[in-house]
């Protein structure tokens, strides 16, 4: 049994987000991390692993080659290996192009399960499981609190509204995990050492049999405007006033908003 | 020569800097309060391979350089110094036996001490013998296949949370500390060893210190550490090397204290403005930083000597010793300054930081200890200040 967990490299949630001319995040002038909600899925599959039911866990992502850095850093969290699809052409890609050249990746890989976060921290579009999907022709196990695996199937455990869904599916499938898996370990000392020496291989799109211009023009989305959050209002402040004052003043302010 | 920290050690600050502030900062102001030892942070540092920093790989370590280790022990120090003395003190009383033991002796214990599954502890100080270690009391007399020890040991840090202990008791007390004291390898569950008491402290108080009795201990011959005599050496040999980490922890608290203040500057409003927009505050922060900034760099330095096992390494690191633990006794202080009324109570750390770095002062040779090797070093070369050339020399 084998699980491909699928990594993005994001800017750090803290930090100063700048744009390229062309409306493209700026990577270069940013601290880059592992997607926190990528983490989880690959807490996900290092667990199964460790239960037994998984033997090889591996890494993929799509990006700049600086990506190496966060398939590294999942790589020293457990794992066997990862693969990084770079290619100058893929700059700009969008969810659609983006699931492209994952699905061709993931085919060429051949996984039980291809296991992703629920989103990434800086798009946040949430698309990409369900185009794999769609485009590989498999099962989507989506928003898994929990990911099991038995018997040729791979079952999630989908929290609702209301209490949960138990949805399971037969080998192979596309599953997304949500932070309710666990929280992700730290890279171990050791094991930081040891990603080192594992196997990261680095593919082009034409070593995955795609076109360029087709991945491009596949695009079925474009970034027409890009701005910063608008700043919040300032703090308004009650200070120095004694409990009653002070009450009455948050009260005023509250049923002034109507919101008691 | 190289003055650059190379990108393992920029790696390696930053996933303990994650761990620390993460999982240890939140901790330590309980820690303070309750005294408690945080086994479930010596769990935490010994799943992230934390505790066998010193030690080979063949032995379960990861045999980190001298750097590394000192930026482990620095960046635990800037979240918690109690913290930052389990790594510390398991190095401390292991240096014995990677330096003196046999290799059945390495075999026996490194393991487990790498592992984080034992503590260890450095049983050297006594009630009457502080600084002036040779004037030791307690007795080893040989009897049989075993030496029975006797006596009692001060001040030992770790001493009541140990599985083992490195110990140093007089087998030929005619001759004095110097010539007659032998170190051994105990372990904690022997019968007549007891924990007599611990410590009630100023600062790191979650780290136990603790007061123990030795009533005709038997220790099996094979755990003597080097021969008859070879004590007093193995001792120094240690502390020579082992303040290496005080000074990075001294490093540590400091940094850890400017963190704070100039947090706190920055969001604290008086007189319409931040308080870190007031030159004076200014000034403050930049003397703390680039204090501690020398203080880092001299702890670097000497971790180079030390990894180098350089003639001279005593020097360099009670140099960076001295320099860095007045260095985090001064900028701990000033950070209670910065933070004014708020930084002398518990709500913020930075008093607990200050009660911390007082420690750094005191053990492992007291400054004025430090001094005096100093000097030593400088009338050996005849009254000529420091050597920049460092001669490598066969390890001991």
């Amino acid at each position: 049994m084998k699980i491909v967990v699928t990594v993005k490299q994001v800017p750090a949630t803290t930090a100063e987000k700048r744009y390229t001319a062309d409306l493209r995040l700026d990577r270069a002038s940013t601290e880059s991390i592992v997607n926190p909600l990528d983490e989880y899925a690959i807490e996900q599959a290092l667990r199964l692993q460790e239960s037994g039911a998984v033997a090889e866990v591996a890494y993929l992502s799509m990006g700049p080659e600086s990506a190496a850095e966060a398939l590294r850093r999942a790589l020293a969290m457990g794992g066997e290996e990862a693969y990084l699809v770079t290619d100058d052409a893929l700059a700009g890609a969008d969810e659609w192009a983006t699931a492209r050249v994952l699905a061709a990746a993931l085919d060429k890989l051949a996984p039980d399960v291809a296991l992703m976060g629920m989103a990434s921290d800086d798009a946040r579009g949430s698309l990409v499981p369900g185009a794999v999907a769609a485009i590989r022709g498999v099962p989507l196990l989506s928003y898994g609190s929990e990911l099991s695996l038995g018997d040729g199937v791979a079952r999630v455990r989908r929290l609702t509204a209301t209490g949960f869904d138990i949805v399971e599916a037969p080998l192979p499938v596309v599953a997304s995990v949500t932070d309710q898996v666990g929280e992700p370990r730290y890279a171990s000392l050791k094991g930081i050492m040891a990603a080192k020496r594992k196997t990261l291989e680095t593919w082009s799109l034409a070593d995955l049999g795609l076109d360029a211009d087709a991945i491009h023009g596949a695009a079925l989305t474009r970034v027409v405007e890009a701005r910063p959050p608008e700043a919040k209002p300032p703090t308004e402040r009650i200070e120095n006033l004694g409990a009653d004052e002070a009450a009455t003043k948050i009260a005023d302010w509250l049923a002034a908003r109507k919101l008691i | 020569m190289t003055y650059l920290p190379t990108a393992e050690h920029d790696e390696l600050r930053a996933v303990v800097r994650e761990v620390a502030t993460e999982q240890i900062a939140p901790r330590a102001a309980e820690i303070d309060a309750k005294a408690e030892f945080p086994w479930d942070l010596k769990e935490l540092l010994a799943r992230q391979d934390l505790l066998g920093t010193g030690f080979e790989e063949r032995h379960g370590g990861t045999a980190l350089d001298t750097i590394g280790q000192a930026i482990v022990a620095e960046e635990i120090a800037r979240a918690d110094a109690t913290t930052s003395l389990i790594p510390i003190v398991q190095k401390l009383g292991a240096l014995p036996i990677t330096m003196a033991g046999s290799e059945e002796q390495k075999d026996r214990y490194i393991p487990r001490l790498a592992s984080g599954e034992w503590l260890i502890a450095f049983a050297l100080t006594e009630a009457a013998a502080g600084s002036d270690v040779s004037s030791n009391r307690m007795r080893a007399r040989l009897d049989g296949d075993c030496y029975v020890l006797n006596g009692s040991k001060r001040f030992i840090t770790h001493g009541s949370v140990a599985n083992v202990l490195t110990v140093f008791a007089l087998t030929d007390p005619d001759v004095g500390g110097r010539k007659g004291m032998s170190a051994f390898i105990v372990e904690t569950d022997t019968p007549g060893f007891a924990v007599a008491r611990v410590e009630h402290k100023m600062g790191i108080r979650g780290s136990p210190t603790a007061e123990l009795n030795f009533d005709d201990v038997r220790v099996p011959v094979e755990n003597r550490l080097g021969a008859e005599g070879d004590g007093f050496h193995i001792a120094m040999d240690t502390l020579d090397r082992s303040r290496l980490s005080i000074a990075a922890q001294a490093v540590g608290i400091a940094q850890g204290a400017i963190d704070e203040a100039t947090r706190y500057a920055t969001d604290r409003r008086q007189f319409d403005q931040r308080v870190i927009d007031f030159q004076g505050i200014q000034f403050m922060l930049a003397d703390m930083v680039s204090q501690t900034e020398a203080a880092r760099q001299l702890t670097y330095a000497a971790a180079a000597r030390v990894g180098a096992n350089a003639s001279d390494l005593a020097y360099w690191t009670s140099c960076a010793k001295l320099i860095a633990g007045d260095t985090a006794m001064r900028v701990t202080t000033d950070a209670v300054q910065v933070l004014g009324g708020y930084g002398y109570i518990t709500e913020y750390p930075v008093e607990r930081m200050m009660r911390d770095a007082k420690i750094t002062q005191l053990y492992e040779g007291t400054q004025q200890i430090q001094r005096l090797i100093i000097a030593r070093q400088i009338l050996q070369r005849g009254g000529v200040g420091a050597s920049q050339r460092t001669q490598e020399q066969p390890r001991p």
